[in-house]
């Protein structure tokens, strides 16, 4: 699945025209980027998100025009914060952040002095990004002394999809190893931070990683650190911390899913010539092109996927038991719909000596829990009612 | 999910209603609970934005900060926040009950009964959702190192008196909830979750307004429409209709309305520091008109989180709530004493020792609460019997018994028909225990009969004599629920104490024998 340096395959063409059409011919295609990415991998089955994140569809425009808009944006208070945070983290020349990395992670390294390389990174488009990104780390790591890349740019093909991604820093020691560091304005308070948010920042730093060890194969002397440096405020400061946060297991799971992924062009194969994803096209004809690819919703896609609204509509629609938790839906095993999962609680035990093998265990369950449930429930209806009326005066 | 829970979310799927999940309230609900609804800034920690709190669902005391990013008017706030929590708890404080105490004699090792004295009640504050509990942590823990100007007359930023008693009230309401069955702080999202299933999933359960949605939708929708309706609805500049519980706010109401609103109090401050003709009246315009927008996006939580209250007082105490209270209850009365002492706020971290008890501290009362939960509520019951782990059924035999020896005791053996299948060995030998006046009595499985009947054997509270006290067996027709867990919980490993750490855990621990600096306050805080 590797693909770097990214350099646009010819026959290709056709697929990329194919996309195009799906996308719809006026808009332009959304890229990849790594929060999509980790989020694509934590639902591999879903090939709707997979076609349409492949197909550069903004998914965004289309929910609004499917009329489920997505609830995302964030608040101009939380990017201010950030931004001022991580100006502050990589100002006078990374200092800072380099003198975090060494302390952390560095091992025998010598410190980082004034001579500390900070390389530009400008290029014209994100091809000419990536490039010049690589071409910085192969220096940085022959040169073998402290490097900071600001916002490098790294290429990954995923699911046949080139996607350029954007790191906040990496930092190259001289010992020729990459660390990716990811710069979060969620505090650090007393050393430990909130585990949700970490868990999040390392699912991103592991698509980063993947895509490093792309660029470090061809670069001799050089190894990507399996440790990545979270940067966050001290407690309840604008002062940076560290932790590096091992990425091992991230990277591994992100690796699978991602080999895992139905590829767009297999998925793109099988849709109907002539179908589009186009916002502008009504929105009737938009949910019908929508629902010709097979969706895995569960209610985590909320807060992942700007389509969860429709789908998780058209799944309660279908009685799909997994808008319940998906966790449910293996609890009820064959019976897919909330429908039939009723009906088997509601059934009559089978008949007195009928032959038990025919019977779905799942459906005997049921029928158990929803006996025991009507007999509790009507045990509680016996009781007096709450609160109990006043009884005679107390005589104390 | 237990499958007893998930087929009651499949009803309420159908019937569009939340459906209930217990049939009594498994939690105390004190007679005046503080409901603090706070709100948070977008991406700051522990940057308060406002907060509404009371007692009285009709007169709630409204704080705002109207540039949060002002360490001066977060002061202001904390210090409106503490004038009016500390009260709320030190009126618990002083009314007191004698009550015995077990403790550990230090040179003997044996356990004696102490004279000691019980606050008769406790405060409760109640929060919209498990994110409120997690701010509550927070400004706890934002608070209880700062300094007076008493305390430090040398600190260049001092907070406002009772603003660090405050953080240690708040840093021991927040351990404390992480107790199961404690209730001196709870979310009304845990709480309404609890006892009733939505035709949605936890995550879903997780915005009060949708959850109060499924319970209580206005006449002629069904709860799911009006779930929707709350958790979606948007006006015509796509703000919320009904926002969010917080304390996060909504990115929209932000951008759209709050921004604007915070730029023109700064333009306001900044023309009034330049002394600008009738400048002070903008002041104060500017920041009405703050305090109006912040007011508005808490008020609809205030009244949704009093609302959930009215639902839970609408079932009847579960009787074992009482003895977990009374646990809340010496949980205050300890924090008080340690108050009164003197002692330094809670450490940054606990020692090894501290952590070892609060965690084992922790699954007993996980333990107890599981047992009790399903003593007091045939629903939960229901779910034990479903797992195999009680079983209800009618007694069909009773065959009298007794122990070889001087004197004799009874034993006697029972057989019960049952339709549950619990998980007990065939070989027998494994103890059962039902419920006798609210103490537990202990049997012993026998054999399994050949039709299914089970053979129990009872083993105590018979009394002393030859013969069993009445009452104490069960006799033929009756119908009595067993379980296979005990009733009561078993307290945890004794531990040494923290001065007592053994090397190999750190330790003594260092905030022992000095006292923990206070966060360092620097320029750098404002941004």
């Amino acid at each position: 699945m590797s693909s770097y340096p990214p350099a646009a395959p010819p026959q290709k063409t056709t697929l990329r025209q194919r996309l195009a059409d799906l996308r719809g011919p006026a808009v332009p295609p959304r890229p990849l980027d790594a929060r999509s990415l980790a989020a694509l991998a934590a639902n591999p089955g879903c090939g709707r998100r997979a076609l349409l994140d492949g197909a550069g569809v903004d998914k965004g425009a289309l929910a609004a025009a499917l009329g489920s808009p997505a609830a995302f944006g964030q608040s101009q208070f939380a990017i201010v914060r950030g931004n001022s945070f991580e100006a502050k983290v990589k100002g006078d020349g990374g200092a800072e952040l380099l003198r975090l990395a060494h302390t952390l992670l560095g091992g025998a390294a010598e410190p980082p002095g004034p001579d500390a390389r900070v390389p530009d990174l400008t290029a014209a488009g994100p091809e000419g990004r990536a490039a010049r990104t690589a071409l910085a780390l192969r220096e940085a790591t022959a040169a073998g002394a402290w490097t900071l890349l600001d916002h490098p740019m790294l290429a990954l093909e995923v699911a046949g999809t080139p996607a350029y991604l954007e790191p906040d820093a990496v930092v190259v020691d001289p010992g020729g190893r990459w660390t990716v560091v990811e710069i979060k304005s969620f505090p650090m308070i007393d050393g430990a931070a909130d585990s949700a948010k970490v868990g999040a920042a390392a699912r991103q730093a592991a698509v980063y990683v993947l895509a490093l060890e792309r660029t470090a194969g061809k670069v001799p002397g050089a190894e990507v650190g399996h440790r990545v440096l979270l940067v966050c405020p001290k407690d309840f400061s604008n002062l940076p911390t560290a932790a590096p946060v091992d990425v091992r297991r991230e990277r591994a799971v992100t690796l699978r899913q991602m080999e895992r992924l139905t590829r767009v062009e297999e998925l793109a194969a099988e849709l109907p010539a002539g179908l589009s994803f186009d916002p502008a096209r009504p929105a009737g004809e938009l949910t019908e092109a929508v629902s010709a690819v097979g969706a895995a919703y569960a209610p985590e896609c909320l807060a992942a996927c700007e389509l969860a609204f429709h789908c998780r509509e058209r799944s309660r629609a279908a009685g799909d038991p997994a808008t319940l938790g998906r966790s449910v839906r293996g609890e009820l095993g064959g019976l897919t719909t909330v429908d039939a999962a009723l009906a088997a609680a509601g059934s009559p035990d089978p008949a007195e000596g009928a032959s038990e093998e025919g019977d779905d265990p799942t459906a005997a369950a049921l029928r158990r829990a929803a006996r025991l449930r009507a007999e509790a429930l009507e045990l509680a209806a016996a009781r007096p009612p709450h609160p109990a009326p006043e009884g005679p005066a107390c005589p104390c | 999910m237990p499958l007893l829970n998930t087929l009651a979310r499949l009803e309420a799927v159908r019937a569009g209603r939340a459906r209930p999940l217990a049939t009594v309230r498994h939690r105390h609900l004190s007679e005046r609970p503080l409901v603090l609804v706070p709100l948070t800034t977008a991406g700051e920690a522990g940057a308060p934005l406002g907060a509404m709190l009371g007692t009285d669902p009709d007169d709630p005391l409204v704080l705002v900060v109207p540039q949060p990013r002002d360490r001066t008017l977060r002061w202001t706030f904390l210090a409106g926040l503490a004038e009016c929590v500390m009260p709320y708890v030190d009126g618990y404080a002083d009314v007191v009950e004698p009550a015995e105490r077990t403790e550990t004699d230090p040179e003997t090792g044996r356990k004696t009964k102490v004279e000691a004295e019980l606050c008769v009640d406790a405060p409760q504050i109640i929060v919209p959702s498990r994110a409120g509990v997690e701010y509550v942590r927070l400004l706890g823990r934002s608070m209880r190192f700062r300094r007076t100007a008493e305390e430090d007359p040398e600190n260049p930023y001092p907070a406002p008196a009772r603003v660090p008693l405050l953080g240690r009230w708040f840093t021991h309401l927040a351990e404390r909830s992480r107790v199961p069955g404690s209730s001196m702080l709870l979310s009304a999202t845990e709480l309404l979750g609890r006892h009733w299933a939505t035709g949605q999933s936890n995550l879903e359960d997780q915005h009060l307004g949708s959850l109060l949605g499924w319970l209580a939708p206005p006449e002629g929708m069904s709860g799911a429409e009006w779930a929707l309706h709350v958790e979606l609805g948007r006006d015509g500049h796509g703000r919320l209709l009904f926002p969010p519980a917080g304390p996060a706010t909504d990115p929209a109401f932000d951008n759209g309305l709050l921004a604007p609103a915070i730029s023109r109090f700064d333009a306001a401050r900044a023309a009034a520091a330049a002394d600008g003709p009738g400048a002070e009246e903008r002041v104060r315009e500017a920041e009405l008109a703050v305090r109006e927008l912040v007011t508005s996006q808490m008020a609809h939580t205030w009244r949704q989180t009093w609302e959930a209250i009215a639902l839970l007082r609408a079932l009847p105490p579960g009787e074992r709530t009482t003895d977990r209270w009374t646990r809340d209850r010496w949980s205050f009365t300890g924090h008080r004493d340690r108050v009164r002492a003197g002692e330094p706020p809670q450490p940054r971290r606990d020692d090894a020792v501290t952590a070892a008890q609060k965690l084992a501290t922790r699954e007993t009362e996980q333990v107890r609460l599981d047992a009790q939960e399903a003593l007091d509520d045939p629903l939960v019951m229901a779910g034990r019997r479903l797992a195999g782990e009680a079983f209800a059924g009618e007694v069909t035999e009773v065959v009298m018994e007794w122990t070889e020896g001087k004197r004799p005791r009874p034993r006697p053996l029972v057989t019960v028909a049952t339709e549950d299948r619990p998980q007990l060995a065939d070989e027998g030998g494994g103890k059962v225990f039902r419920s006798l006046d609210g103490r537990q009595q202990a049997f012993a499985f026998v054999r399994h009969e050949e039709d299914g009947q089970l053979v129990l054997r009872v083993l105590d509270k018979m009394g002393a004599g030859r013969e069993p006290v009445a009452g104490s067996v069960p006799e033929k027709g009756d119908r009595v629920c067993w379980t296979l867990f005990e009733h009561d919980a078993r307290g945890g490993p004794k531990l040494p104490d923290p001065e007592h750490t053994p090397w190999t855990h750190g330790g003594p621990p260092a905030h022992l024998s000095a006292p923990t600096p206070p966060d360092s306050v620097t320029d750098e805080d404002l941004l």
